[in-house]
């Protein structure tokens, strides 16, 4: 762990640990809002969680190790989920991860090296009637084609810079 | 306002039934995931600006209500208009002045949003005409599309909460249990386990604290009804659970809900504060002195997490890892406490079938499955979306009558239920009536409702493959058969489908499912050879194929399969030039097209676009011998 990944500022840790009461099954929860306000899990947080909730970091790891909704790398600007569920599966979501790799370079679980988006693929996000889907940011794409990938990405873009 | 009474709850029902007695239509715009994803909002806003500019013009009253998903998420974004029960597909917010000048106010069917049937071709113009729509019948989700999801009147008036009442008011604790008993329902969460025997071995629990849970994790990739229940009608699954709660004496209730479901998290706080507020929930629910609250838990995106004691252990804010069955969650669950967990559908059930009674849910359905039961259709199907019908429907009627046959009229090859605990249905069982007990004969299960169809440029191994590859991110990790087995089973798949399978494997591949089976210490690793060996038994041909002629006979395995375009067919048209990410093919447009097997990488996205079936996969071993030619 390098020390750059914990220069990060604890207050906002703070403020969440104080809307939770300081016991095990609070855990999730909190790790749950530490990673909407910090987009993943900072090293240093995980100390402070630890030592608040008064549960060893091994399970704090532990923790966030397990559960798929937690990342403990920083992550991209705009992340894009690719459904890889069953009925996205056989309507060629693949295709779809294949054609992200080519356009950024990078595979499911990695981040542009300008931090500019991280690709996840996901299990089924219940929008399996319109599959492929391709979530980028927030916005749902349903029956996504490669030939289209360039232009969501190209979205994402403009609404970042917003 | 608090509801303290039979009688002021009856005249709160009465009240939301008449709110809108002087409209000249109801427009309900489908706010669903799906239809969101077509742009639904921006429908629902311009509806909205059009009605409030006649309202504050004086003119007739329009109400418009962003709904839940109405199912059919494919001709999304959906419009449906009462009273006159005409429903409008494909609607873009920039056709919605006209819309409402020419249909709403002139009475005129702008027949270019109708459903247009894809086996006759005409136009249908009343909902309930629509092949989608004729054959189901909802119980769990009978309000949904019919309400706006934030709102509780909406609910109210379309009788929510009436079974609450009815419990409260008329019946003890047990004759509610006896209630559940007589509709002989069964847990809609996977497994069919009867609901009102969970009840009774859990009220038969020591303690005075006890837990009520809802499993809304709905990991089964493929499956969605959890997700549209808990965003359309989130009182339903509420109501239930205030019953249940009631029937066990609990007053703690935790639902728990998938990470990947943010709206349907939304439109439960909301309803959760909104029963609250009219004393539905809470302390002292409508005056009769009983107490019931509920809190929702987010899961952390874990498949497992949906098994039930894993479940519990992540409420608690631990590691999701399942334990052995011996301990019963009945006495000692949540917190090691008596606890009831049920699916999402099961408990949307209960509020209708304490408020018709019994004998009415048991009137439909079959000997031992009875009542209605939801289903994702989805897949190589025309019309993908959302369904409930009665138990022991055939799948030939699903697929067929509901779903409108195969994508591009290709051949039916099998169907996938039961989610990676499941297995795949072939062609000659679609005359099975669907219940619990026929599909766990066909080698599959019920599971959470998904039924993914496939066509036949569907490859069974890969198939397999792909769920092997799902569980073993999925496998907490915590035994060996499971962890290991699964490993050990994807390597022998890789094999198979990149060319490298010798003779032997589907052998080896049976005997690790037998020790899956026997040593797992849960139903995932249990479960987990379900789609090997249903696959197995139906497509074993499929198998030796791409063992012994090193072939893919659905021209899916890439490494196995090479694309070639017909001379005869190809016109020209320039689509898969367009299409192929790899810039493989060559050809001007309205002249032949060649596709280049040095660059091809077999991803198939040329003959998905060609319009004129020119494009035809074959054997890559046997490229060199066709090149000469
Ligand atoms: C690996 C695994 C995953 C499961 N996932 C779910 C799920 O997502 N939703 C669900 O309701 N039940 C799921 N179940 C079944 C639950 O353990 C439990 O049986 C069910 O929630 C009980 O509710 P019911 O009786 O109403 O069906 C799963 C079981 C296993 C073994
Ligand atoms: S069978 Fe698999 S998922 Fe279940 S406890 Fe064992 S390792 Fe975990
Ligand atoms: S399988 Fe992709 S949304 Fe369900």
């Amino acid at each position: 762990m390098t020390t750059e990944h914990c220069a990060v500022d604890l207050g906002p840790a703070a403020e969440i640990l104080e809307g939770y009461p300081p016991e095990e099954a609070s855990l999730i929860q909190v790790l749950q809002d530490v990673h909407r306000a910090y987009s993943y899990l900072p090293c240093d947080v995980l100390g402070t969680v630890a030592k608040t909730l008064n549960v060893p970091l091994a399970k704090v790891f532990s923790v966030s190790t397990f559960y798929k909704a937690f990342s403990l790398e920083p992550q991209g600007d705009t992340i894009i989920k690719i459904c890889v569920g069953t009925a996205c599966h056989i309507r060629g979501a693949g295709q779809l991860v294949e054609e992200l790799e080519r356009k950024l370079g990078v595979g499911p679980d990695q981040t542009t090296e300008d931090m500019k988006f991280t690709v996840k693929t996901v299990n089924c996000v219940g929008a399996c009637a319109m599959a492929p889907v391709m979530i980028v940011g927030e916005t749902y794409h349903g029956s996504a084609k490669p030939a289209r990938v360039g232009k969501f990405l190209a979205e994402a873009e403009v609404d970042h810079a917003d | 306002m608090q509801i303290e009474s039979k009688a002021a709850f009856e005249s709160l029902q009465a009240e939301s039934r008449a709110r809108h007695s002087d409209a000249q239509a109801e427009i309900h715009v489908c706010c669903g995931t799906g239809c969101l994803a077509n742009g639904s909002k921006g429908v629902a806003e311009a509806f909205a600006a059009e009605a409030e500019k006649r309202n504050s013009n004086g003119g007739p009253k329009l109400v418009v209500k962003p709904t839940g998903c109405h199912g059919f998420c494919e001709r999304g974004p959906l419009v449906a208009f009462k009273p006159s029960g005409l429903l409008y597909t494909k609607v873009k917010a920039a056709a919605v002045p006209e819309v409402v000048e020419k249909t709403v106010e002139g009475g005129e069917i702008l027949s270019r949003f109708l459903y247009k049937d894809p086996t006759d071709k005409s136009r249908i113009e009343q909902y309930a005409n629509i092949p989608f729509y004729k054959h189901q019948n909802r119980v769990a989700m009978r309000n949904i599309g019919l309400i706006d999801p934030t709102d509780i009147l909406d609910a109210v008036a379309e009788s929510a909460y009436t079974g609450l009442a009815k419990a409260l008011f008329d019946m003890d604790p047990d004759q509610v249990i006896d209630e559940v008993e007589t509709s002989g329902l069964r847990g809609r969460g996977g497994a069919g386990f009867n609901t009102a025997r969970k009840w009774r071995s859990c009220k038969k629990a020591e303690g005075d604290r006890r837990f009520v849970l809802c499993n809304g994790d709905e990991g089964d990739p493929g499956a969605f009804k959890d997700r549209s229940i808990m965003e359309g009608d989130p009182h339903s699954v509420i109501e239930g659970m205030i019953i249940g709660a009631y029937a066990l004496g609990a007053h703690e209730g935790f639902i728990y809900v998938r990470d990947e479901y943010p709206l349907a998290i939304v439109n439960l706080m909301i309803a959760l504060e909104q029963a609250r507020t009219f004393g539905l929930l809470g302390t002292n629910i409508l005056g009769t002195g009983f107490d019931f609250d509920i809190k929702i838990s987010r899961g952390g995106g874990a498949f497992v997490c949906g098994e039930s004691s894993a479940l519990m252990l992540s409420i608690a804010g631990k590691v999701g890892e399942p334990r052995a069955k011996y301990v019963h969650s009945t006495a000692k669950g949540l917190f090691d406490l008596p606890t009831v967990l049920n699916n999402v559908e099961t408990w949307a059930n209960i509020g209708a079938i304490i408020d018709k009674g019994g004998a009415w849910y048991a009137s439909m359905g079959t000997e031992k499955s009875k009542g209605t039961k939801a289903f994702s259709l989805v897949g190589k199907v025309k019309n993908t979306g959302l369904i409930e019908l009665e138990m022991g429907t055939t799948l030939r009627h699903i697929i067929f009558d509901i779903g409108g046959g195969i994508l591009a009229d290709r051949p039916f090859k099998a169907v996938q239920t039961g989610g990676p605990s499941g297995g795949c249905v072939p062609e000659s069982l679609l005359d099975l009536p669907v219940d619990f007990e026929k599909l766990t004969e066909a080698g599959s299960m019920m599971g959470s409702g998904g039924m993914i169809v496939m066509d036949d440029r569907t490859c069974m191994v890969d198939v397999a493959r792909y769920f092997l590859a799902f569980l073993i991110e999925e496998s907490c990790g915590k035994c060996t058969p499971c962890r290991e087995g699964l490993r050990q089973m994807l390597v022998i798949y890789n094999d198979l489908v990149e060319g490298r399978a010798k003779s032997g494997d589907i052998e080896r591949i049976e005997r690790l499912a037998k020790g899956m089976q026997l040593g797992s210490l849960c139903e995932l690793g249990k479960s987990a050879p379900n789609p090997v060996l249903s696959t197995l038994r139906y497509f074993r041909d499929e198998y030796e194929a791409h063992i012994n002629d090193n072939a893919c006979p659905a021209g899916m395995c890439r490494e196995l399969t090479a694309y070639r375009i017909l001379e005869d067919l190809c016109g020209g048209c320039h689509a898969c030039f367009k299409a192929c990410p790899v810039d493989a093919i060559t050809g001007e447009p309205k002249s032949l097209h060649t596709i280049h097997h040095d660059a091809c990488i077999s991803c198939g996205a040329c003959f998905d676009v060609c319009p004129d079936q020119a494009i035809e996969t074959f054997p890559k071993n046997t490229l060199f011998e066709t090149e000469v030619v």
